[in-house]
């Protein structure tokens, strides 16, 4: 549904060659986010897209991105240029600042001095940024930050991003949901875990042993893979000869560790995934991680979103009709599964609200759309 | 039989083998099922089958260090790059430039992984050339390729990780069909006996060890000592190459990022673990290859007893230590010394 509301919207309002470059785009977007949020995000645009065509005032917003440095990052690009379209009555200007911070800061001085109605900003580094988030207060333009945060300023207007401790325990509330469905009643978890100290270890560790602790479950270990196929791999080794027989749920904290997960116990003859002995749960979902989630081999993937475009834009467009905006919006984010079970979860979010979210099925369309 | 016990423990290799045997009791004692090695899923199974396996690359690039060590009483810190660079080139020519993962060669297997052995040798004899032509320290002039090969690695590979879905990539760095014994094994002996072969047959073991205590000397007296310095490196980079093809059999893929992150620390440390001088000259390469599984035995160790990550370092750091003060020269005088004091003391009381 949702896809055919972005798409339409594109193909409609897309007579130029750019036009049908951002419905392709819109079509990634779409496919991606299919909760409710999005939903708002993307009937708010079509309708906002129309008036603003209509007045042929376009609404300026200069983006400060951090860079091209992986996959995950150019889809983050792309999600914003297709929200922020000239269709949906923005004119965007785009600076990719190469992970350089100074050429950051020169940036958003620049869309300062034009003029812009709004700045967004994918902050290279948390601090430093009091100074010019000052000068754009003084001018009244409205900061709106995307992804990573600022910390040692609060002169921004809205932050849109991803809260790893969610993903964290939307991993163990699909499991407590999923092992009550099959009637699996021990849970003996092995963990191997991403680069000690990295913002998503801790988040993705803190959200799942909440879990843990909560239910009593049995975590046998928990050693690092470095979010690499080769530590995954080796971690793996060791725990099928540590804990032979003993284990059923195996939690990576990205896809890689999995990969290598995988091969760790297709060498011992391990079962594991939807017709296995062992409940295999990564985080990120790449394209490659959803086509092992399509082939039954990794049961849940809880994806770190990339896609910041509807939301962003759905701000903007709040604060051009004067409204109230949250200092901070956690996007939706998309969990995907093997199994045609369950509809969705329900658990109680790093901000203390009780939410219900959706579980998707993978199918192929969705690995074609992933980054 | 105390002077054959006396005999055995001057023996170089006494210490290294000592340690390794020690490192693994320490598993006897808290795992009797560490030394268990079974047929599972048909494949040799068992945590000495992943010391031996997973400790290929270690011993492979231990052997090409311990030659540059002896040589130039310097270290080739690009070796874990130079693996990584091996990696990218040989997945960038299989998979063809620009793709991320294929399952489809574009050029045979042997192309492929001939280029990346290709370019590690070239590494190595650009070292060489830097070391034995321009004399510049080994650790400055290996330091050029340490941060820069990775980097072209990255390049060759567009910035992503190139996945290499093709079965018979996945031989090298695993197991060939029907055969229970893991590829990087066989690998490793191969690199081993050959290289052990060389050097007891030809004087080549002689000229590096003359060349490594004094390089002049052995000029004066006809040695090409240039030569033999810039071949050394040339084996060395060739040695890190071929681990580089057996880490990135390992995961079917070029990691830039991740191969052989800290592998050239971990040769080093083989070589000073097997009673090597870091001072060159005299070497032994058995001892260096000893240090290598000893460092993987310590890793498969923690693991196995479920060290947390955030001690394993420490604890593999304390291990490490033990090691190298047991076996360094002023501590086995120190011990020397404390005996003969103890025998003159015995021999004064009963006389």
């Amino acid at each position: 549904m949702t896809v055919g509301a972005l798409a339409g919207c594109g193909s409609s309002s897309g007579s130029s060659s750019s036009g049908s470059s951002t419905a392709a785009q819109a079509d990634t977007t779409a496919a991606d986010v299919t909760t409710e949020s999005a939903d708002e995000a993307v009937s708010a645009l079509t309708e906002a897209g129309d008036t603003a065509a209509a007045s042929g005032d376009l609404i300026t917003v200069g983006f400060a991105q951090v860079g091209h440095e992986s996959d995950w990052r150019t889809a983050s690009t792309n999600s914003v240029q297709a929200a922020l379209s000239k269709e949906n009555g923005i004119d965007l200007q785009f600076v990719d600042c190469d992970n350089d911070s100074a050429a950051q800061l020169d940036a958003v001085r620049n869309f300062i001095q034009q003029g812009v109605d709004y700045i967004v900003i994918d902050p290279i580094v948390s601090t430093g940024w009091d100074t010019v988030l000052t000068e754009a207060e003084d001018a009244d333009i409205p900061v709106i930050v995307i992804d990573r945060t600022i910390d040692d300023s609060d002169k921004y207007t809205a932050w849109v991003g991803s809260e790893f401790t969610n993903e964290g325990l939307a991993a163990g509330a699909w499991l407590k949901a999923y092992a009550e469905a099959k009637g699996i009643s021990d849970l003996n978890i092995l963990e191997i875990t991403g680069t000690t100290g990295s913002s998503a270890e801790i988040g993705r560790t803190k959200g799942f042993h909440q879990y843990i602790d909560d239910n009593g479950w049995n975590l046998l270990d928990s050693q690092t893979g470095d979010f690499t196929q080769d530590g995954g791999q080796q971690v793996m080794e060791s725990y099928v000869k540590s804990y032979a027989g003993q284990f059923n749920v195996v939690i990576c904290q990205n896809d890689n560790e999995a990969f290598g997960a995988i091969d760790a116990m297709d060498a011992a003859g391990v079962s594991y995934g939807v017709d296995g002995d062992v409940i295999l749960i990564s985080f990120d979902a790449c394209s490659a991680g959803l086509t092992d989630v399509l082939a039954g081999k990794i049961n849940a993937d809880f994806q770190c979103n990339p896609l910041q475009g509807p939301d962003c834009l759905n701000l903007i467009q709040k604060l051009e009709a004067g409204e109230e905006v949250p200092k901070q919006t956690f996007m939706a984010e998309p969990w995907y599964v093997a199994e045609d079970i369950l509809p969705n979860i329900t658990y109680t979010n790093n901000a203390g609200e009780e939410v219900t979210e959706d579980l998707i099925v993978v199918d192929q369309s969705i690995i074609d759309a992933d980054y | 039989m105390k002077s054959k016990w006396k005999a055995l423990t001057r023996q170089q290799l006494f210490l290294p083998i000592f340690s390794l045997i020690v490192v693994l009791l320490i598993n006897l004692v808290k795992d009797p099922g560490f030394f268990q090695i079974g047929l599972q899923n048909g494949v040799l199974y068992g945590r000495l089958i992943d010391i031996l396996n997973r400790g290929s690359e270690i011993a492979i690039l231990a052997v090409g260090q311990t030659l540059v060590v002896a040589v130039s009483a310097g270290t080739d810190i690009s070796v874990g790059s130079v693996m990584s660079l091996t990696a990218c080139g040989t997945c960038m020519m299989l998979a063809g430039y620009g793709n991320n993962s294929v399952t489809e060669l574009a050029v045979p297997m042997g192309v492929g992984i001939c280029f990346g052995l290709l370019l590690a040798f070239l590494c190595g004899c650009m070292n060489g050339a830097l070391v034995a032509k321009l004399k510049i320290q080994p650790m400055v002039a290996t330091l050029i390729l340490y941060t820069g090969a990775r980097a072209i690695g990255l390049v060759l590979c567009n910035n992503q990780i190139t996945y290499i879905r093709y079965e018979p990539y996945k031989y090298f760095g695993n197991f060939l069909p029907g055969c229970p014994i893991p590829t990087p094994i066989f690998i490793a002996a191969a690199v081993i006996a050959l290289m052990a072969l060389f050097l007891k047959k030809t004087a080549l073991g002689l000229y590096i060890q003359s060349v490594g205590i004094n390089s002049r000397a052995s000029r004066i007296s006809g040695i090409n000592a240039d030569m033999i310095c810039f071949w050394c490196y040339a084996i060395c980079g060739l040695c890190a190459g071929i681990a580089g093809i057996i880490a990135s059999s390992r995961i079917y893929s070029a990691d830039s990022n991740n191969i052989g992150l800290n592998y050239e620390m971990d040769a080093i440390l083989a070589v000073a673990l097997g009673g090597n001088s870091l001072g060159g000259g005299k070497f032994n390469l058995s001892g260096s290859i000893v240090g290598a599984y000893t460092i993987q035995a310590i890793t498969t160790t923690l693991l196995a007893m479920g060290v947390s990550t955030d001690q394993a370092p420490v604890v593999k750091a304390i291990i490490v230590i033990a090691i190298v003060v047991v076996q360094a020269p002023a501590f086995k005088q120190m011990l020397a010394n404390r005996a003969a004091r103890r025998s003159a003391a015995g021999k004064e009381a009963v006389g």
